[in-house]
């Protein structure tokens, strides 16, 4: 396989990577948050409310997806642009909007598909340039 | 109306430096040699002793603690679009503090995104 379809290969896989878990993420902290209930601001009511996250599996189940976001961001960082993976990563909003329809059957605006369709044809056109434009600083250490 | 505006680039900005810090961080820890579990972890033993990466770090949680912070002022459906604007701006900040070479393609797939995300968070 050439040195450029290979970074380009797991460049693909870790933005994916780093969409799925940011969209998992949510979505869990989302339910937990749910379960718990509305938050009420004051001494009591926050303290409640820390005691009630830090004990919920759901929540837990989120924060591993969210470090998973981070872990996978950093290191598609060591070695492709800034450039290249922050629009690629807002392809998670076309694939949210695309789970409401097909999974939630929920009604979308012709303004929001408008949205969803630039995001597409944006992230294709950021996709086919070359995911690493500058010379790497460190060597890359053996293991 | 002053205060929004000053919120937002502080919502833009703290993002964007952040993240170019971070992003400056990754590359000088350099890539793990392969994408297996041990090689990952001491990719990250190796990021987490980077001076740049716990600068981008706090600005990051600036960023986020103004979009908490503006998200009280304003609807979700203004405070989101608007930030989309942080899709220009972080590409302006590879550009020239990064020196990524951002050719025309990209830069036109990036104000497609930001146009898109934009649309798509205002619902």
């Amino acid at each position: 396989m050439g040195h450029e379809l290979r970074i380009r290969i797991k460049t693909l896989v870790m933005i994916l990577a780093m969409v799925v878990c940011a969209n998992v993420g949510d979505l869990m902290l989302k339910r937990g948050m749910t379960q718990i209930g509305a938050v009420e601001i004051s001494a009591a009511g926050l303290r409640h409310a820390f005691v009630s996250t830090v004990t919920n599996g759901t929540i837990w189940i989120g924060i591993v997806f969210l470090v998973g976001f981070m872990v996978s961001y950093m290191t598609v960082l060591s070695w492709a642009d800034y450039s290249y993976v922050m629009p690629a990563g807002a392809f998670g909003y076309a694939l949210l909007t695309l789970l409401a329809v097909v999974v939630l059957h929920e009604n979308v605006s012709p303004r929001r598909w408008v949205g969803v369709v630039l995001i597409c044809v944006g992230v294709l056109l950021v996709g086919q340039t070359r995911p690493r434009t500058t010379e790497a600083m460190a060597r890359e250490v053996a293991a | 109306m002053i205060r929004v505006a000053l919120l937002l680039a502080v919502l833009i900005l703290g993002s964007t430096f952040g993240e170019i810090a971070i992003t400056y961080g990754m590359k000088a820890t350099g890539e793990p040699a392969r994408l297996r579990p041990r090689e990952i972890l001491a990719f990250l033993a190796r990021a987490l002793r980077n001076g740049w990466f716990w600068m981008g770090v706090p600005l990051m949680a600036l960023s986020f603690y103004s979009l908490l912070v503006l998200l009280s002022w304003q609807p979700i459906s203004f405070v989101i679009p608007a930030s989309a604007l942080s899709y220009v701006v972080g590409t302006l900040g590879a550009k020239y503090i990064l020196r990524e070479d951002v050719s025309p393609a990209r830069w036109i797939g990036v104000v497609l995104v930001c146009a898109g995300v934009a649309l798509v968070a205002a619902g």
